[in-house]
């Protein structure tokens, strides 16, 4: 039996460089860092004093009203959703064949801090009523099924850093499944919070590169050490290509395999062999029905950490083969981005898109010196042409838990 | 202390602008917070403990559901 073709046809996002996709994509492309400095208060209580702090606040874009009672997850996905469904121009459908698949990978963690501060300051009378509807890891899927008034699911996989390419899997899924004619899918993070940035420190995760905060996130290069936070958000309209077509939406890419896989090996460490995630990308194709040889791009994982890097593009070389592993392309635009940890699969799908729609690979910044174990070609510093006609590109996440994802997606 | 009805009017209007964004003209006595301005009962809480910051008038949860328009909260604030 043939899958149900599924086809993206709206993008939306609010990032570290840029309120939107059109302002997130331009600077990708220029090789933008989005990273800045953290209020200087935190410093002293911190080895970290920098982050992938959001472009433009919601508070350009929600009224007041609307932001007390949303935490900032559930912002950042509204925000992103309503520019993903104006993109998509805004379909007419039935709320029964709407679907929502929105992450996070931590939940509602600042209001959480916020609402306990309240509490042990001033008692349980000044614990916001909404506390509870804006904690929960569900919260943002919910907000966007309430604003679209979607009614055929609302669901929220939580995977950690793979949260919401696994958001994106379960939305091709859904459609697959005859479950919905179109889902909101994708993912949102807002945790950048010093209990937070403590916690990522104290595993040693995060670079300390406090002289340097622009050149900090450097996925592949000899001497990183460690992965910058960041917060935001990616939304995807994905509609099966029937439904598509037959109102005349403008179609970016297919969304045409999805692969999953755990490593079972480490809680936190991924497994240095790479087996599960080049099973992830195995599995993607063969649910795509594509060969390696139709894979030009990968955008990575990539986080700019010591143990993860290097053993991501030797995945990559296992699953695509020397053949294929030669030819592809590889990207990190963490480097630019930081790690928006639960909305990164989201918005680096967005970035996987536009890359095949237009024709770019965005690069990776800040390899001074690219460390001699990488295994593929990586496109560093400036952008670089993809090849005309019809081709692949893979979009990897992985979370800790050992989760891996692999995402396909095909020139339209 | 004693405050005079214009005083709460204008202190409710405030806070119901900062909580659900109402317009502070529509916060006239008549009004019934359910029906005329769309105010939930979560948002009821929020409103009666900024109520009690402003006014220093501790609202019960058992009286808060009796007050059903800004008039019920205004005789309540100034009993």
């Amino acid at each position: 039996m043939s899958k149900t073709d599924v086809v993206v046809t709206g993008l939306g996002a609010t990032t570290p460089l840029g309120g939107d996709v059109a302002t997130t994509w331009s600077a990708l492309l220029d090789g933008r860092s989005g990273i800045s400095m953290l209020p200087e208060e935190w410093h002293e209580s911190l080895p970290v004093h920098f982050a992938g702090q959001i472009a433009q606040e919601p508070s350009e874009k929600l009224p007041r009203p609307r932001l007390r009672r949303l935490d900032r997850t559930q912002q950042f996905a509204l925000i992103a959703a309503q520019e993903a469904w104006a993109d998509a121009g805004s379909p007419e459908v039935d709320p029964l064949r709407l679907g929502v698949v929105v992450s996070s990978g931590i939940g509602g963690i600042l209001t959480i801090l916020e609402q306990y501060d309240n509490f042990r300051e001033k008692g349980w009378r000044r614990v916001s009523p909404f506390t509870v509807p804006m904690l929960m890891p569900n919260s943002p899927a919910a907000a966007v099924a309430l604003e679209f008034t979607a009614r055929a699911g609302a669901h929220a996989p939580v995977s950690a850093c793979a949260s919401s390419a696994e958001a994106i899997a379960n939305a091709v899924d859904m459609i697959r499944a005859g479950r919905a004619d179109i889902v909101i899918a994708g993912g949102t993070e807002a945790a950048i919070h010093p209990l937070n940035i403590a916690s990522f420190a104290s595993m040693r995760a995060l670079s300390t590169r406090n002289d340097d905060p622009q050149t900090a996130s450097r996925p592949w290069d000899k001497d990183r050490d460690g992965f910058v936070m960041g917060e935001g958000a990616g939304i995807l309209v994905l509609e099966s290509a029937e439904h598509a077509a037959r109102r005349g939406a403008r179609v970016y890419a297919h969304a045409s395999g999805v692969g999953y896989s755990d490593d079972a090996f480490d809680i936190v460490q991924p497994d240095p062999e790479g087996t599960g995630q080049a099973r992830a990308i195995t599995l993607a194709l063969d649910d795509a029905g594509l060969a390696p040889r139709d894979v030009v791009h990968v955008n990575a994982h990539a986080t700019s950490t010591p143990a993860g890097d290097v053993g991501e593009t030797r995945a990559i070389r296992a699953a695509l083969g020397d053949a294929a592993a030669d030819r592809v392309a590889v990207t990190s635009t963490k480097s630019m981005t930081g790690h928006l940890l639960g909305g990164a699969g989201a918005v680096e799908s967005i970035a996987t898109v536009k890359a095949l729609h237009d024709g770019v690979i965005p690069p990776t910044v800040n390899i001074q010196e690219l460390d001699p174990e990488v295994a593929v070609d990586i496109v560093r510093d400036k952008p670089r042409d993809m090849p005309a006609g019809d081709v692949a590109a893979i979009n990897e996440s992985f979370g800790f838990g050992g989760h891996n994802i692999a995402l396909v997606f095909r020139r339209a | 202390m004693a405050h005079s009805e214009q005083e709460i009017l204008e202190g409710l209007g405030e806070i119901i602008e900062e909580i659900v964004g109402t317009d502070p003209s529509e916060v006239t006595p008549e009004k019934s917070f359910v029906d005329d301005l769309d105010i939930d009962s979560l948002s009821m809480v929020e409103i009666a403990v900024a109520a009690q910051d402003k006014f220093g008038v501790e609202i019960p949860d058992e009286q808060l559901k009796d007050l059903k328009t800004v008039q019920d909260v205004v005789n309540f604030i100034q009993k």
